[in-house]
């Protein structure tokens, strides 16, 4: 087995909340991505994905734990050391115009990380390599070269998307977390950008880790998926696998709840979901989904379960996995 | 699949695109009230330039020395600047009043018979470089503040933001009073530099200063917000180091903030010269400003009001101008988010 790309190590991260309160968003997650695996990272919102991605990008410092980005450990690096680490790993995010700053053309944008970073070689980049390299990426994104010379206002929401993706590429990393690329956007060009993505991912070997609350984007671009809920990952496993016989209750209740063209038997589906997502701050003791699970027992309510292999190749967190064992 | 990289509308023209200073300068330029604010603000700055040409070529007086024992030519005749009162007693002298002649004290004379037209040129001078000089050194302090207060955060933020509270605490005109006291009666030295106490930059750095919290709280506020916005996070997820992300992110959307103030700010500035003036602890005679004149005016109020109405005038229509300016301005630089595009 190839050695992991990234690799979380029991991540925690909490943030006070005032009067002594601390919130904890990851609460001891681990996880791998090996090199050309894409990682679904799914769970209602809250529940911690967004924090793992930025986590693991260091864009915020976890509480304990570590990150081990292609075998160094960034947990704890300095700002000026961790930057050029930083070429090998890149964000898009979710809200695609708040992440463009108004007031700078788009070819402006791109070119900063060129600009910031130095070549191969150890030389900056010429003004001739830079506008070289930003024609390349344009028709990597499929956006026009005019574009290059507007401001992010001028631009669709799907056209911006492929903006920062055309940025996060610019340095040519190896991972690309993609916190929620897609979320924001209409139906029709939510498709263009997936298929965007898996294309890239396709052409340039690309390592994803891919945020997401929709259940069908992320069938159908990963290859693994980490299903969370309440800072700790519930169910991770291959994409096939935990999406099409789920082990954890909480993945089974998030599938059925897909709005499916397709009419499922009824007993195949799993029954909604009761009530609300408990609060961060005061987690439930015990398995932390008991409040809501379906086939919760007393056992459920005082004893946390481990992460383990049901047999399967897959890991769940429950004492009473739906299939395998 | 290659569907994918089609763009998604072929809406991206050829043209290169105005950029949000001419899109905002071109709504500012249909702005009615602004536009004429800055042809008045244009007109009386270039009034007040021309002061030397109309005190020599035009009326061929010096605003600056007593001229009680003088005469000017008036329909033929050699009149005397200080006549007879006109008070039922005929005691004392009263300064000629208003001719409406430009040539011949069109705004009459003050107690020391000086030509009250050709001082509120030169008074003007005085009172607009100050004006401009220290709203624009506010702004600059104020800027470096609120940017290093907002951005930094923490410690350094903690400290500034309480120093900023505690100027803030006190009244902006007595803290200017206090301050023109001690440096008018002394002159100011710090270290081998000494400022002499009619110098200019004495009523510029003390009205900057005085400001400075007034000019940096929005600035940090605007500087917090965009610290965490998503573009910032993107440029460290990028490698930009802080001092580049300062001025490549934060400075050009602060420029906004700070170009809206500077109207506001040189009114505010405006007025702090004249009450200061008008107090004498700012122009120093026996130059003027549009706060000296009003002060000589002050004892002339009931014969003259001229002197005193006259100067009181211009500060009125200049800070009016720059108050319409300051929301066209704002107008103008707010319309970015209207046509934020989505979808």
């Amino acid at each position: 087995m190839t050695a992991p790309l990234i690799e979380a190590q029991s991540l925690r991260m909490e943030y006070r909340v005032g009067r002594g309160q601390v919130l904890r968003a990851l609460d001891g997650v681990s996880l791998a991505v090996r090199p050309g695996e894409v990682l679904g990272l799914v769970g209602e919102s809250g529940c911690g994905k967004s924090t793992l991605g930025r986590c693991l990008l260091r864009l915020a410092r976890p509480t304990a734990g570590r990150v081990v980005f292609d075998g160094t450990d960034i947990t704890a690096l300095p700002e000026r050391t961790l930057r050029p680490l930083r070429q090998g790993m890149q964000m898009v995010f979710q809200d695609s115009y708040a992440s463009l700053n108004p007031r700078r053309r788009i070819g402006d944008l791109i070119a900063e990380p060129l600009r910031v970073h130095r070549d191969g070689q150890g030389r900056r980049r010429t003004a001739a390599d830079i506008a070289a390299r930003l024609a390349e990426l344009m028709d990597l994104v499929g956006l026009p070269q005019a574009a290059l010379a507007r401001y992010p206002h001028e631009f669709s929401g799907g056209q911006r998307q492929r903006i920062n993706i055309a940025r996060a590429l610019a340095l040519s990393p190896r991972l690309v977390v993609a916190d929620e690329p897609v979320s924001a956007l209409d139906v029709s060009i939510q498709a263009q950008i997936v298929n965007l993505f898996m294309d890239l991912r396709d052409r340039l070997g690309l390592t994803y880790v891919f945020v997401a609350h929709d259940l069908a984007v992320v069938r159908q671009i990963s290859t693994r998926v980490a299903v969370m809920y309440l800072g700790a990952i519930v169910e991770l496993g291959d994409a096939d696998t935990v999406l099409h016989r789920p082990a954890h209750p909480y993945t089974a209740a998030l599938i059925a709840a897909v709005p499916e063209p397709v009419v499922l038997p009824d007993g195949d589906r799993a029954p909604p979901l009761r009530g609300d997502v408990p609060s961060p701050i005061a987690p439930p003791p015990g398995c932390r989904f008991h409040t809501r699970c379906p086939s919760a027992q007393d056992r459920c309510r005082t004893d946390p379960p481990a992460l383990r292999d049901p047999g399967d190749g897959r890991q769940v967190a429950c004492h009473f996995p739906l299939t395998g064992g | 699949m290659t569907t994918a990289l089609t763009p998604s509308s072929p809406s991206v023209s050829a043209r290169a695109s105005a950029g949000p200073w001419r899109t905002a300068a071109r709504v500012l330029v249909r702005h009615r009230g602004a536009m004429v604010s800055l042809a008045v603000l244009a007109l009386v700055t270039v009034a007040c330039l021309l002061a030397p040409v109309y005190a020599d070529d035009v009326a061929h007086t010096d605003p600056f020395t007593s001229n009680v024992a003088g005469t000017v030519m008036l329909d033929g005749r050699q009149v005397d600047i200080m006549q007879p009162n006109d008070n039922p007693l005929h005691l004392g002298l009263s300064p000629i009043g208003p001719t409406w002649r430009m040539a011949a004290y069109p705004l009459g004379a003050d107690s020391q018979g000086r030509d009250v037209a050709a001082r509120l040129l030169y008074g003007g001078r005085n009172s607009l470089l100050i004006a401009f000089s220290a709203a624009a050194l506010c702004i600059m302090v104020a800027a470096c503040v609120g940017i290093v207060a907002g951005y930094a955060g923490g410690v350094v933020d903690a400290v500034l933001s309480r120093m900023m509270d505690i100027m803030w605490a006190v009244p902006v005109y007595l803290f200017a009073i206090s301050l023109s006291i001690v440096t008018v009666s002394q002159g100011l030295r710090i270290g081998p530099f000494t400022v002499a106490s009619d110098n200019l930059l004495i009523p510029i750095c003390i009205i900057a200063l005085v400001y400075v919290p007034y000019a940096a709280r929005p600035v940090r506020g605007r500087v917090m917000t965009l610290r965490r916005s998503e573009f910032v996070t993107a440029a460290r997820g990028l490698g930009v180091p802080g001092h580049r992300i300062v001025l490549r992110d934060i400075l050009p959307n602060v420029t906004g903030t700070l170009v809206v103030l500077a109207p506001l700010m040189t009114a505010l500035a405006l007025m702090a010269e004249s009450a200061l003036s008008f107090l004498s602890i700012g122009v120093q005679a026996p130059a003027a400003s549009w706060g000296t004149i009003i002060q000589d005016g002050e004892g002339l109020i009931y014969t003259r009001p001229m002197v005193a109405v006259a100067p009181g005038l211009a500060i009125i229509v200049v800070v009016l101008a720059l108050n319409i300016l300051g929301d066209g301005m704002r107008d103008a630089l707010d319309v970015r988010d209207g046509d934020r595009g989505r979808g």
